[in-house]
């Protein structure tokens, strides 16, 4: 496979000199680990972990109408956020109702920020586009910024060591903006995929390696790919797009339907969703512990030997030691306890429905 | 590290060690390394028999899952029992505590496994 089609992150040589493995992820040339996918995620978990998620999407959405334009083309209620600083996970769907994207949006004060998936990151900007009336500007800033995530305990320590004795780190899901070390304009959001405190930081594509090393100059901190990342989030239970959800599901069988309000119905898919609610939904999205063997995705679940879902994310926990796994069930497989099968390459291997996040 | 000396290898990155008898078969630090942190290994059952380059178990790190080949025609009579609750003996000493299986394999022709030498040779042009 040639790698000149691949991008790159503004980090990439950063990446190089700490002797990371690259992997092709989502059009980019991606880390998937430094010292190894166990140390770094319990580094997370312990301590701190700096992930370069730059490869994700990230579009400014201005002008006089662009508030209105957001409440129309996502599921989520954009009044929630009308606070200055404040920031939402909601979805993206087509008219049928099923799972463009997942997103986060902030409301940085004068405009709004979106950070999607970077699989994503050309249908969702078309999308937009395609739907966006005149007088809302629609900026893909993908290419000038970098995203760097800083997650675990001792995170937000580390953040207010690099910034003024008169800054305040915003609250969970809020954002405001910093400067660090005196030299690098950031955006700081409380936002994360790992189930840890921590903040997501957005800087301008020429800082990102100031800023990367200096956050790697404290000894608490550790380089973490994207394999970990994966473990990290999926111990948390949170959707990764494409394994856990895409087009063809809705949020109801999603179990999002929490960020899909009934108060505002009128979004992009809106009627969709409230026929859903309606009807009941016949698969919802369950998860699986299994102990005795690593699901992956594509395997069968079964009950009482038949056949019932197919894994959609699967890994091992490095926190716990088992397997766990998401797929979509029929409804009535989905209560926490159900025993289910997972087929192993050729084994079937016991699992059971958990409530997540995962515990012993 | 250069590979044991003593040790036979094959392309898929096994390694066989004559030891009296019977032979022992693991996998080399080559493999384990590009697999990273080993979390599951499946081993077959004592009496199973394999051909030379059939399947007989695997090992699992985080991310990915990959075959073991058998490295000639043999039959199982031990596996390594503490690697089911050790698999990382697998990346700490592949060549040692870290084996798979013991193998009974008579008089099955082993010319076709490299030595070390030939091994490391191998390994530094991939």
């Amino acid at each position: 496979m040639s790698d000149t089609t691949l991008k790159r992150t503004p980090l990439y040589e950063a990446h190089k000199r700490l002797g990371a493995r690259m992997v092709p992820y989502a059009g980019f040339e991606m880390p998937v680990q430094y010292s190894g996918i166990i140390d770094e995620h319990n580094a997370t978990r312990a301590s701190a972990g700096i992930f370069d998620v730059s490869h994700m999407a990230q579009f400014r959405v201005s002008g006089r109408d662009a508030r209105p334009f957001l409440q129309e083309m996502l599921s989520n209620d954009i009044a929630r956020i009308d606070d200055f600083g404040a920031a939402q996970y909601t979805l993206m769907l087509n008219d049928e109702g099923g799972i463009l994207d997942d997103l986060i949006v902030y409301n940085t004060g004068f405009e709004y920020l979106i950070i999607a998936n970077a699989a994503n990151h050309e249908k969702d900007f078309n999308w937009l586009m395609a739907h966006k009336p005149e007088n809302v500007e629609l900026v893909d800033e993908s290419e000038r910024t970098a995203l760097i995530a800083l997650q675990g305990p001792k995170s937000t320590h580390i953040i207010d060591e690099l910034t003024a004795d008169d800054y305040a780190l915003p609250e969970r899901f809020h954002i405001n903006d910093a400067l660090i070390d005196n030299t690098i304009p950031v955006l700081v959001a409380r936002t994360g995929y790992t189930g840890e405190d921590g903040v997501e930081i957005v800087a301008r594509a020429q800082d990102a390696e100031a800023l990367w090393n200096v956050l790697l100059s404290f000894p608490e901190v550790t380089p973490v790919g994207l394999g970990a990342r994966d473990t990290l989030r999926l111990e948390q239970g949170y959707p990764l797009y494409g394994d856990d959800m895409d087009v063809t599901r809705n949020p109801l069988e999603a179990k999002l339907g929490w960020v899909c309000p009934t108060q505002e119905e009128d979004y992009v898919g809106g009627q969709a969703v409230k026929k859903a609610r309606e009807d009941g939904v016949e698969q919802a999205l369950a998860h699986i512990r299994v102990d005795g063997g690593i699901p992956r995705n594509g395997q069968q679940v079964l009950v009482q030997g038949q056949p019932v879902g197919v894994v959609g994310s699967g890994s091992h926990s490095p926190t716990f030691g088992f397997g766990m796994a998401s797929a979509y069930l029929p409804v009535e497989y989905t209560d926490p306890g159900t025993k289910v099968q997972v087929e192993i390459r050729r084994k079937l291997v016991e699992g059971v429905v958990v409530k997540p996040p995962f515990s012993l | 590290m250069p590979s044991p000396k003593n040790y036979l290898f094959t392309n898929d990155h096994e390694w066989f060690n004559q030891n009296d008898e019977h032979g022992i078969v693991g996998i080399t630090d080559f493999a384990q390394d590009q697999l990273g942190e080993i979390v599951y290994v499946d081993l077959p059952e004592v009496g199973d028999s394999f051909e030379a380059g059939e399947s007989f178990g695997e090992v699992e790190s985080v991310k990915s899952v990959s075959e073991l080949f058998m490295p000639i025609g043999a039959k199982v009579i031990e596996v390594n029992e503490d690697l089911a609750d050790a698999p990382d003996l697998v990346n700490s000493d592949c060549y040692g505590d870290g084996w798979l299986i013991k193998v009974s394999y008579g008089d099955s022709d082993l010319s076709s496994l490299m030595d070390g030498d030939s091994y490391d040779t191998y390994c530094s042009e991939l």
